[in-house]
């Protein structure tokens, strides 16, 4: 798992490249967990090169939602693939998590 | 085909064991989607084996065996942990989850929504658990 970040005008784009199980999601709960990160008014995940994702990878953004949420941060996801859009389907996270299909509509919420 | 896979007990084989899952399945026709759920299903089990049975000790080994009869897709894994008991087994609330801020408890939940059974059984010193997923 690589993981870039980007930062503009108050919002924070991580982009995923790889496979996000129990082994690497430590990686991205780190990004997650600083405590800086609350500064942004987004944070956009782009998911375009995310290949995988396990109950581990999905169990870190469930654990950061609502930090997020309390300091007004929006969490967004984009361009996510097929595969990986069916495993927030299977929990239903698919509604309780913004998932929008390109940048430009994560970039307008 | 090879069919069966030895893995000691460390996270980095999750990756091993997908890539000999996904390997197997080639040729049986399954979509992205549907291959994609069959390994996270196998993974969950794996990363629990791994971590919660056995302690993440690399001494301690886990054997992986697939097989397809009549369209029927059966894992078997085998180790000497912990054993699971799925009478504990319950239904996550996600709100509960986000709201307290809950890493994990939802692994077993994929795992039953995907597969058409799960078994766990005992055989000597050995746990064994069977997956089964009918192939369409």
């Amino acid at each position: 798992m690589k993981i870039t970040q980007q930062t503009s005008e108050n919002t924070l784009t991580l982009t995923l490249d790889g496979e996000l199980d129990a082994s690497s999601s430590v990686l991205l709960d780190t990004e997650l967990s600083q405590p800086d990160i609350l500064n942004n008014k987004k944070v956009l995940i782009d998911c375009q090169r995310l290949n995988y994702i396990s109950s581990a990878g999905l169990g870190v953004f469930i654990s950061h939602l609502q930090r997020f949420q309390d300091a007004g941060v929006k969490l967004a996801f984009y361009n996510m693939q097929e595969k990986v859009h069916n495993v927030f389907e299977i929990l239903g996270l698919d509604s309780l998590m913004t998932i929008v299909p390109s940048q430009a509509e994560a970039v307008a919420l | 085909m090879k069919n069966a896979i030895r893995i000691s007990c460390n996270r980095s084989n999750l990756k091993v064991v997908r890539d000999f899952v996904s390997g197997y399945l080639v040729g049986y026709g399954q979509n992205a989607v549907q291959v994609n759920q069959i390994i996270l299903a196998i993974d969950e089990v794996v990363a629990n084996l791994i971590i919660h049975a056995n302690g993440e000790d690399a001494n301690q080994f886990l054997d992986i065996k697939l097989d397809v009869h009549n369209k029927t897709f059966t894992i078997e894994l085998r180790d000497q942990g912990i054993s699971y008991s799925p009478s504990t087994y319950l239904e996550p609330d996600l709100l509960e989850h986000i709201r307290t801020g809950k890493k994990g408890g939802v692994g077993m939940t994929l795992v039953n929504r995907i597969m058409d059974r799960v078994e766990f059984s005992h055989s000597g010193t050995y746990n064994i658990c069977r997956l089964y997923k009918t192939l369409t």
